[in-house]
């Protein structure tokens, strides 16, 4: 990598991590109630969960694409088979990924033991 | 989210039974399904014909490529379970493609529906491996060498409870994953006809679905029939 290309990247890492400070203001308790980091919480954990979960599948569905394309181009004729078996592959592997869209899902839909959890370690929700 | 609108929930509640049909659309519609079905099926079978045509021709074409697709998966003798096998599949792809036609309601969005649908597929795979083996199925579960057996029974019969949740899962969150996006698009942009490229992978993605889940009934029932180790 260049000197120019590093000396750049160096400088925007360290602007960012200088004003993130400021980005967790809202974590402060006499600023937001439980309820609402609560919320901010689960909010996050549900994006990065299906954004990294989308990685895997994106990455894993390629590999297999690839080498079904390959067996249909080394043999033409077993194409129908291997059209079926690869489409069975990828089902497999997509739901995968809808696992992780339906905790997701519960997290921003039905805040799960969100009450019973707050009642134990005895914090006001 | 909001309530849609709904045909058949609007039909019912100009009858009366609008409380019922609110809280439970889902069974409304799977009972739309199976009239429907039962409908075509008595349609289509009034005069059989040696020589088939016309929508005859259609569902023997149908029955015959599910009933060899199924064959060169199980082997001959799971010929006497493909009743279950296209009732699941057919029913399955039109609980999901009334999701795709507006004003109507996928029976598979709701966690029900797969859910019922997996059972059945646990309960009839234990039965026939039970009805086949009698005491000696629990050597499916017990692995290759006795002294593993302590080891292996437990991780294959949490193995074999995960089946329903799989089952369950995939057909639900592919089915209500798709009517999500298809209702925030068209809350989005409905105007500039945003869901119809979804609908198009929707039509797809449903239809995969219903096969998987057929093809994965097809292939527990071939391994609770097969000997063990």
């Amino acid at each position: 990598m260049s000197k120019r290309v590093f000396r750049l990247t160096m400088l925007s890492t360290f602007f960012v991590l200088g004003m993130s400070s400021m980005a967790f203001a809202e974590m402060d308790p006499t600023v937001t109630s439980t309820a609402l980091r609560l919320f901010i919480a689960t909010v996050t954990a549900a994006g990065f969960g299906i954004a990294i979960a989308a990685v895997g599948t994106g990455l894993a569905q390629g590999i297999a694409i690839r080498n079904a394309v390959e067996g249909i181009a080394r043999n033409p004729e077993a194409s129908g088979k291997i059209t079926v078996t690869l489409l069975i592959g990828i089902a497999m592997i997509e739901s995968l990924c809808i696992y992780a869209l339906v905790v997701a899902l519960i997290l921003l839909y039905a805040y799960p033991m969100a009450e019973p959890v707050a009642k134990f370690i005895g914090v006001p929700l | 989210m909001e309530h849609p609108f709904m045909f058949l929930v609007a039909l019912l509640e100009w009858i009366g039974v609008g409380d019922f049909a609110h809280h439970y659309p889902h069974v409304v519609y799977s009972w739309f399904i199976i009239l429907m079905y039962v409908v075509l099926a008595k349609v289509f079978v009034r005069a059989l014909e040696i020589i088939p045509s016309g929508g005859q021709n259609v569902f023997e074409v149908v029955i015959k490529g599910i009933e060899d697709f199924q064959v060169s998966i199980m082997g001959e003798e799971g010929r006497p379970f493909f009743p279950l096998i296209a009732t699941l599949g057919l029913y399955i792809l039109a609980c999901n493609w009334m999701g795709l036609i507006p004003g109507m309601f996928a029976p598979t969005s709701n966690i029900n529906t797969p859910l019922s649908c997996a059972l059945v597929v646990f309960v009839v795979t234990h039965a026939i491996g039970i009805k086949m083996h009698g005491v000696h199925y629990i050597r499916h579960f017990t692995g290759a060498v006795w002294w593993l057996a302590p080891l292996m029974l437990p991780i294959e019969i949490i193995g074999h409870l995960s089946r329903v949740l799989s089952l369950t899962f995939r057909l639900f969150g592919n089915i209500m994953g798709e009517d999500l996006v298809l209702a925030i698009l068209f809350l989005l942009a409905g105007k500039y006809f945003a869901p119809v490229p979804m609908m198009f992978l929707g039509l797809f993605t449903s239809a995969v679905q219903a096969f998987i889940f057929s093809l994965l009934t097809m292939m527990y029932i071939a391994g609770a029939m097969e000997e063990a180790h």
